[in-house]
């Protein structure tokens, strides 16, 4: 029974230390800038923490399969162009471009789950492969040029309204992070209690014992490229909503950012193991630390020389803990 | 009677490789078949073929006397063949119940999984096996032996009326194996036909009723089990007979002490270990099952931190922080799980041979002198001989035996003193088997002090000059090298409360 005991202070361990270098983050801030704590800003980095947030939740369900998606970024981009082409060029309704959205991330998802599943491409090629021909796909498309939403009323509303902020005055938190908190609440609920949630683990696990279990292992392979691709759809549609505007050339490095979130919420590479809360906690360290350094005045260029370090503390003080508790 | 299960003809190619030439095989319900033969010979394939793992090229398959085409695991399954795989085929992040009913779960609406049920089910299953077992466990986090019995629950949980196991006791102490006995002659009471595939004999002995022996992809015959001597049983598999004398021990009174432990501890695993080792002595460890042994040469060896005894090589103290520091002092350590620890599968035999000594053969810029490894290595695939076509062959591609050889190459080539050999048969076949022991005997011979860790008690008296017994953390004696089993296993279930009480 001591094996339990161990096993459960050990989980614990690693969210507690993702969440406590959180909010240690928070407190260092706030001391160093009165600024910091304000309702205003925090409400930003929530909203800034949305788009990354969602990818990373994508990212993370594939992750845990073993796998990694490099074209979360690039399909997030071509979502929004594939929307901007319904609703602004085709003239159709709000409701028929968010279907949109949804509908190009899982089909494209999907193939790259044939990719992996079916032709047995590494993940890694398959979805640099895929990360290519959508970045090229979306500029083809667009003639390299921004399509705007201006004339489908209520666009920007997906991410910029808000919601909660009708009900609740003082709580004027932005759609966009709504959207990010009920897609993380439905992943870590597929993950937790679903079919399609226990073979991500599964096959992070051992492929090999899954197929032998008589599982058809590349069906739900590309069932869960596709979620992922779906849920990056939703990603699509939230920066089209910020930016008023499908931007073909924006997406390529959204997919690292995703990756480090993944990563430094404690999720393994190697494949099996994965939270999205600690996902999600991830992600807003990084935007807690980008809007951190802003406020303070730290040059860009160090931000992103203290995110890399930060990824190596995060993952080095993940070994640390594996290695106590074998 | 129908035969529940009936295999004729059964043809299997691999790109360069004939696995099965025509194999037949037939099993009746409510009997336990053992198939028999050599690594390589074809079991696995055959079985892999049987439970819709492989495709067969030719012959055919009859279930219950209506032909079956068999093209996945799930066919298999579905008509009512389970198997467990040697290797363990579990998912090590999820838990005991996720794992029995993977590609199962009960369901509730929308793809949901009904949790309370898998694990009320699987307690259930565990009870009827009177096995005490939290269905809530994740099973990285159980010993092997427990592993294996989420395997068999996992088999017995799909009703199958054909059970396939495929060296299921490798890994379980005797109490283990005499409750999986039990199961299976519980099974065999209820109909079900089992498939057992062991190498050990003793084990054939006590639960088959007919064996089937196999060699080079071919069929061989079958034989009664209570009516054929063991001897022949084995001259069928390797086609010839193989003389494998246990030779006398060597007077070792006038040499010299090579290794001595004194007083090694390591809580909670070890108390109190001290022994001592001469130049040419091969010293067994027997023991059951998490009696320590494996842990005694960890400690030695550095791979594990003491908390206390110290370690003299030729009388000289030696300080052993880590495997490098042993290496330095001369002892080697050749791991139970070559595939994990001691070989480099993907890489050749020559860069395995050289993985330990490659420093010495480089130059200042750290280029490597091929040349020399060549030379090395073929000596050694001559002087061991290491069956495998050239020393570029990958270890991988090399059978059980060999890849053993390519390791004692390895720490050879490391001018080791003390050699510690952590079940050196394990995977390796009849024929080979007798090969390795002749290896450690003029390596002895040699002398190198040498160290058999070995959970076959007739593997420990065959090799042993002498032998050393544990339990539960403790030496609880030593024995001369031609004691009987029942002395080790009085010693080897000495406790230490009945100790007290003596």
């Amino acid at each position: 029974m001591s094996e339990t005991k161990t096993l459960i202070s050990g989980a614990a361990q690693q969210k507690l230390l993702a969440f406590a270098s959180l909010i240690a983050l928070l407190i260092g801030f706030s001391l160093a800038s009165p600024n910091f704590m304000q309702t205003s800003n925090m409400m930003s980095i929530l909203q800034a923490t949305s788009v990354n947030g969602v990818l990373a939740v994508a990212a993370t369900l594939v992750i845990i399969t073993g796998g990694i998606d490099l074209s979360v970024g690039t399909l997030m981009t071509f979502c929004a162009v594939t929307t901007g082409v319904v609703l602004t060029w085709g003239g159709m309704p709000l409701p028929l471009g968010v279907l949109t959205a949804l509908a190009t991330g899982a089909l494209v998802g999907l193939t790259s789950g044939a990719f992996v599943a079916k032709m047995k491409i590494p993940p890694f090629i398959a979805t640099l492969g895929m990360m290519l021909i959508l970045k090229g796909l979306s500029l083809i498309v667009t003639g390299g040029r921004p399509i705007y939403f201006n004339d489908t009323p209520g666009f920007t509303e997906i991410s910029q309204g808000s919601l909660v902020g009708k009900l609740i005055p003082s709580l004027p938190l932005p759609n966009g992070v709504l959207i990010l908190f009920l897609v993380a609440g439905a992943a870590s609920y597929i993950l937790a209690r679903t079919v399609l949630g226990r073979y991500c683990f599964a096959l992070g696990s051992n492929e090999e014992a899954v197929r032998l279990s008589g599982v058809n292992v590349d069906r739900w392979k590309m069932a869960i490229y596709a979620l992922a691709g779906a849920v990056c759809g939703v990603a699509g549609l939230l920066i089209a909503s910020r930016l008023n505007s499908a931007q073909p050339a924006l997406g390529q490095g959204y997919e690292l950012d995703a990756i480090a979130a993944v990563v430094i919420g404690g999720t393994s590479l190697a494949g099996g193991r994965g939270t999205i809360l600690g996902t999600l906690i991830g992600a807003l360290i990084i935007s807690v630390l980008t809007n951190g350094l802003r406020i303070l005045s730290v040059a860009p260029e160090w931000q992103t020389v203290i995110t890399g370090a930060i990824i190596i503390v995060a993952v080095y003080a993940d070994q640390l803990r594996r290695g106590k508790t074998k | 009677m129908t035969d529940l299960i009936r295999m004729e003809g059964i043809d299997k190619r691999f790109p360069g490789v004939h696995a099965l030439k025509g194999v037949s095989f037939d099993l009746r319900p409510g009997e336990v078949h053992a198939l028999m033969g050599e690594n390589g010979a074809g079991k696995s394939t055959l079985m892999k073929c049987l439970s819709g793992v492989y495709v067969p090229d030719g012959g055919r398959i009859l279930v219950e006397g209506k032909e079956a085409v068999l093209t996945s695991p799930k066919a298999a399954q579905d008509l009512g063949i389970g198997i467990i795989h040697q290797e363990l085929a579990l998912m090590r992040d999820l838990t005991v119940a996720q794992n029995i009913w993977i590609g199962r779960e009960p369901r509730l609406s929308f793809g949901r999984i009904d949790e309370k049920r898998l694990n009320e089910e699987t307690a259930a299953l565990f009870r009827n096996m009177n096995a005490p077992m939290d269905p809530r466990m994740l099973v990285g986090r159980l010993t092997i032996a427990r592993q294996q019995m989420v395997e068999i629950a996992k088999a017995l949980s799909h009703r199958s009326r054909a059970l396939i196991m495929d060296e299921p006791t490798a890994a379980l102490n005797d109490a283990e194996i005499a409750d999986l006995f039990a199961i299976i002659r519980q099974l065999k009471a209820e109909g079900v036909g089992i498939v057992y595939i062991s190498h050990k004999m003793d084990e054939i002995k006590r639960i088959a009723d007919r064996v089937t022996v196999m060699r080079d992809g071919a069929y061989v015959g079958t034989v009664a089990a209570a009516e054929t001597p063991i001897s022949k049983i084995i001259s069928m598999m390797v086609g010839r007979e193989i003389v494998d004398e246990r030779p006398p021990a060597p007077d070792l009174s006038q040499a010299e002490t090579a290794l001595e432990v004194r007083g090694i501890s390591r809580r909670p695993d070890l108390h109190d270990v001290s022994f001592s080792l001469k130049k040419g002595e091969i010293l067994g460890f027997a023991g059951l099952m998490g009696a320590g042994r494996t842990e005694v040469a960890r400690a030695i060896f550095g791979a594990d931190p003491r908390d206390s005894g110290e370690i003299l090589v030729h009388g000289r103290k030696v300080e052993i922080r880590s495997p490098k520091d042993a290496v330095a002092a001369g002892i080697g350590y050749l791991s139970e799980d070559r595939k994990q620890f001691g070989l480099a599968l993907g890489m050749d035999v020559r860069a395995n041979t050289a993985m330990t000594s490659l420093s010495r053969y480089a130059d200042r810029f750290g280029r490597i002198d091929e040349t020399a490894l060549e030379r090395i290595a073929r000596d050694y695939i001559k002087t061991l001989s290491i069956r495998t076509p050239s020393d570029l062959q990958e270890a991988r591609l090399l059978s059980g035996g060999n890849q053993q050889k390519v390791v004692i190459a390895k720490w050879l080539l490391r001018d080791c003193e003390a050699l510690i050999f952590d079940e050196p048969t394990r995977g390796v076949d009849v024929g080979a088997k007798a090969e390795i022991y002749r290896l450690l005997e003029e390596l002895a011979a040699a002398g190198k002090a040498i160290i058999v860790i070995s959970s076959e008690l007739p593997e420990v008296l065959r090799l042993s000059h002498r032998i050393a017994v544990m339990c539960e953390g403790r030496l609880t004696g030593f024995l001369p090298g031609g004691a009987s089993q029942e002395e080790i296993m009085a010693l080897a279930i000495r406790r230490e409360s009945a100790q007290a009480a003596e």
